[in-house]
């Protein structure tokens, strides 16, 4: 069932004229990710990496319970700040996507989007048993159980939920990838877009947005 | 207190049996047709005032839907639930949000997730909780949450789930003691 | 001075109730507050519709955690809905292991030692004075005053290691299970609570003279999100939300249950209603939560047992019944309706989580004719936890 505002629909413009409009095609991009080519020598590409790994910014979206562990990171006592990592109210200014925990249905179609418009190069975090085989919830019909099947993850801390601790020591650990190249989800995630999104609409049956929106 | 309270009930309506479960908790079944006008009677002259929750039981052997309308007098600190039976086919039950405009929330919640239809009620066909949901309401007895996960999301390989009766018999007990 | 604002290009109400808005016409924007968004309480939505920068129609989208406790708990024996039931609501767990537990033992006629009740109760204020804390660097959050946040997380944490050293996790402590409790206080508990109960009172003392003495924090917050007490029985309004308006509903007080009558205390209670009371109420709460705590420790019985006898979980049936047990949470009445059919497994269990009530029908009242920018001021003054009202 789509939503009222996203049919297509003939809209009056203020001098008159009647036009068609089709939000789904005018208000979103519609081209699939390209694939990021490392760059043309090793060492600068390594220079990158580097730069890179130190600049982690977190998209400030809470979408599970892990959420509330996060709080603490962000002051004094555990500070992930003095290692880089800073919290972002918004896709287009970060670079890592934290899952912090369950994903119903309806936050899954919610974190694609704001995956999809988040810049590369960008890194997806899953945090807590539940994202890896459903945890708690793996008789749930409403959580999904493994989040690699709808997005490419980078990294996975266990726990239920895990400590300020584990996520720090998670975060240096996602580093050392990006540091070795090896945190190529993003590239992955335009190679294989077709069995995303099969994996994607497999489970969103109400699939009102454009395959790719940026 | 509770018993009381059931007597001066008695007089005007129609009742049906009555659970003490402690002094300041009762459970009352309240035949459908009545509920609306017994519900004003609680509010207004018994100082039930407050709508503490409104949920539906699926009593799926007997073909029932239990209504439990639990209503609570803060002044003397009592709480009464109205049980109403529905048949569970086509259920459908009048609403209640021109008493606690609040009802309308729970209505809606129990419009998606037992299928019980509340005509009237604002909003109620909205979705509330789920989104693209397209196989029974899944509060329902019937509906199997374990199987529709098991088709609908991929599992990891490597999870390992045992019967905790199984499981103690040969870990703890392996002589079956 | 005063300032009216000019609401002629407002839309008009329809003959059934609705208003008539014409997206189309220019003169009304949609916006969505939410999920992805700072100034939201949690991972839920508000869709408004504004016209300027006042809202003029509002609808709560909940559902984001949706994950269907109420049937997993279902197919779930008595004890193996123990450890789930902490995770319907993160920021204050407790509430949910005690009203199940104490659900369960109220149908299976158990009676729980007293020490195991005092335990109880010591875990449940300790729960509160977390919320709060959360809540009140919330509030300030929302109104810009970001150092209150990272204040009131720190000590936050120093009770989050109490917690740790009581029950060996920081956020779900899985020990209030029906029967008692896992297990007692250890050594030296109570000295260190004292300290931390100090430190505790003392950035409460700072938080008093930089938020609540704050002239940017007082003009936006006095006299805005203002609840009608009249209307607080028809919107089911419970807790710090009510108090603040001058209803002294609590729980604690009205139908005491575990230990409250045997201390003494007298419910917060505002009468102004709006952002800055209910800040107020529940500021003073957090007080009388820590005086709560050292009523506690000195009280309580020194030693005991501290879990009944519980029948053989495995072969555990709990014949046909009913019930509902409540409980004053942080954020107001907080109950479990529990139904048994003579099975190992529990017919249905309903939770009652307050902001049910506060953030659905009420929030989509009270958000018309604010401004966009008050929005999230408002939401965490009605201390939301989207968890309790989908689970």
């Amino acid at each position: 069932m789509m939503r009222e505002e996203l049919k297509i629909r003939v809209v009056k413009g203020p001098d008159g004229v009647e036009f068609e409009v089709d939000p789904l095609r005018d208000y979103f991009c519609e081209a699939p990710p390209a694939s990021h080519p490392p760059a043309y020598a090793k060492i600068v590409e390594d220079l990158f990496n580097w730069a890179r790994s130190h600049s982690l910014w977190i998209l400030g979206f809470g979408t599970g319970c892990g959420a509330i562990e996060m709080r603490p990171l962000m002051t004094p006592r555990f500070d992930a700040y003095r290692y880089g990592i800073a919290w972002r109210p918004t896709p287009r200014q970060a670079n890592l996507l934290v899952i912090s925990g369950y994903l119903s249905v309806k936050t899954l179609k919610r974190a694609i989007r704001a995956y999809e418009q988040m810049q590369n190069p960008k890194y997806v975090v899953g945090l807590g048993s539940c994202t890896i085989n459903g945890g708690m919830y793996w008789d749930s019909y409403n959580t999904i159980k493994r989040l690699d099947d709808y997005m490419p993850v980078d990294l996975y801390i266990t726990g239920c939920m895990p400590r300020p601790e584990a996520l720090l020591q998670g975060f240096e650990d996602l580093k050392k990838l990006i540091r070795a190249g090896k945190a190529e989800g993003a590239n992955q995630y335009a190679e294989k877009f077709e069995w995303y999104k099969a994996n994607q609409k497999q489970v969103i049956h109400d699939w009102d947005m454009p395959d790719y929106n940026w | 207190m509770m018993r009381a309270l059931h007597d001066r009930l008695n007089a005007l309506f129609p009742l049906g049996e009555l659970t003490e479960q402690r002094p300041d908790l009762a459970f009352l079944t309240v035949p459908r047709e009545h509920l609306r006008s017994i519900i004003l009677h609680l509010r207004d002259l018994e100082g039930f005032s407050h709508l503490v929750l409104l949920t539906a039981v699926d009593w799926l052997e007997e073909g029932n839907f239990q209504l439990t309308y639990l209503l609570s007098n803060r002044g003397k600190a009592v709480d009464l639930g109205l049980r109403v039976m529905i048949p569970r086919d086509g259920a459908s039950m009048d609403s209640i949000h021109d008493i606690w405009p609040t009802a309308a929330t729970y209505q809606r919640e129990l419009r998606e997730m037992f299928g019980i239809q509340f005509p009237d009620s604002p909003g109620v066909n909205d979705d509330f909780i789920l989104e693209g949901w397209i196989d029974m309401p899944p509060y329902r007895r019937d509906f199997d949450t374990k199987a529709f996960s098991a088709k609908t999301f991929k599992e990891r390989e490597g999870r390992m789930t045992t019967d905790p009766e199984q499981h103690m018999k040969q870990q703890l007990y392996p002589d079956g003691a | 001075m005063s300032y009216t604002p000019d609401r002629s290009q407002y839309p008009a109400k329809k003959a059934d109730g609705t208003l008539d808005i014409d997206l189309t016409s220019g003169k009304y924007l949609k916006l969505w507050h939410g999920p992805n968004h700072p100034g939201i309480t949690g991972n839920m939505s508000v869709e408004l519709t504004v016209c300027g920068d006042e809202v003029v129609d509002a609808k709560t989208h909940v559902g984001y955690l949706h994950r269907g406790f109420e049937k997993l708990m279902e197919r779930r024996s008595f004890i193996q809905v123990f450890p789930i039931v902490c995770r319907v609501c993160v920021p204050e767990p407790d509430f949910n292991e005690y009203c199940y537990a104490a659900a369960v033992e109220e149908l299976a006629g158990i009676k729980v030692p007293p020490l195991a009740d005092w335990i109880r109760t010591l875990i449940l204020e300790m729960g509160r004075v977390n919320s709060y804390m959360m809540y009140l660097g919330g509030q300030a959050g929302a109104f810009g005053l970001g150092v209150i946040g990272q204040w009131t997380t720190y000590v936050r944490d120093l009770m989050l290691d109490r917690f740790e050293e009581l029950t060996g996790a920081r956020i779900y402590h899985m020990f209030i299970m029906p029967g008692g409790v896992r297990d007692r206080l250890p050594e030296g508990f109570e000295q260190r609570m004292e300290e931390t109960l100090r430190e505790i009172e003392s950035t409460l003392k700072d938080v008093y003279d930089v938020m609540f003495c704050n002239a940017v924090f007082k003009k936006r917050s006095v006299g805005v999100g203002y609840i009608d007490p009249a209307l607080m029985d028809a919107y089911g309004v419970t807790g710090p939300n009510a108090r603040a308006g001058g209803v002294a509903k609590d729980v604690r007080r009205d139908q005491p249950y575990l230990v409250y009558n045997e201390l003494d205390f007298e419910p917060v209670v505002g009468k102004d209603s709006d952002i800055y009371t209910r800040a107020d109420v529940r500021r003073r709460d957090v007080t009388m939560s820590v005086d709560l705590i050292r009523q506690i420790l000195a009280k309580m019985p020194k030693d005991g047992p501290v879990m009944a006898v519980t029948p053989n979980v495995l072969h555990w049936k709990i014949p046909r019944g009913e019930t509902y047990i409540r409980g004053e949470c942080s954020r107001g009445e907080y109950g479990y309706y529990l139904v048994t059919d003579g099975s190992g497994f529990p017919r249905r269990i309903n939770v009652r989580g307050p902001s049910y009530t506060h953030a659905v029908a009420l929030l989509e009242r009270m958000i018309v004719n604010l401004n966009i920018s008050d929005v999230a001021g408002l939401m965490v003054s009605l201390h939301t936890y989207p968890p309790e009202i989908e689970r």
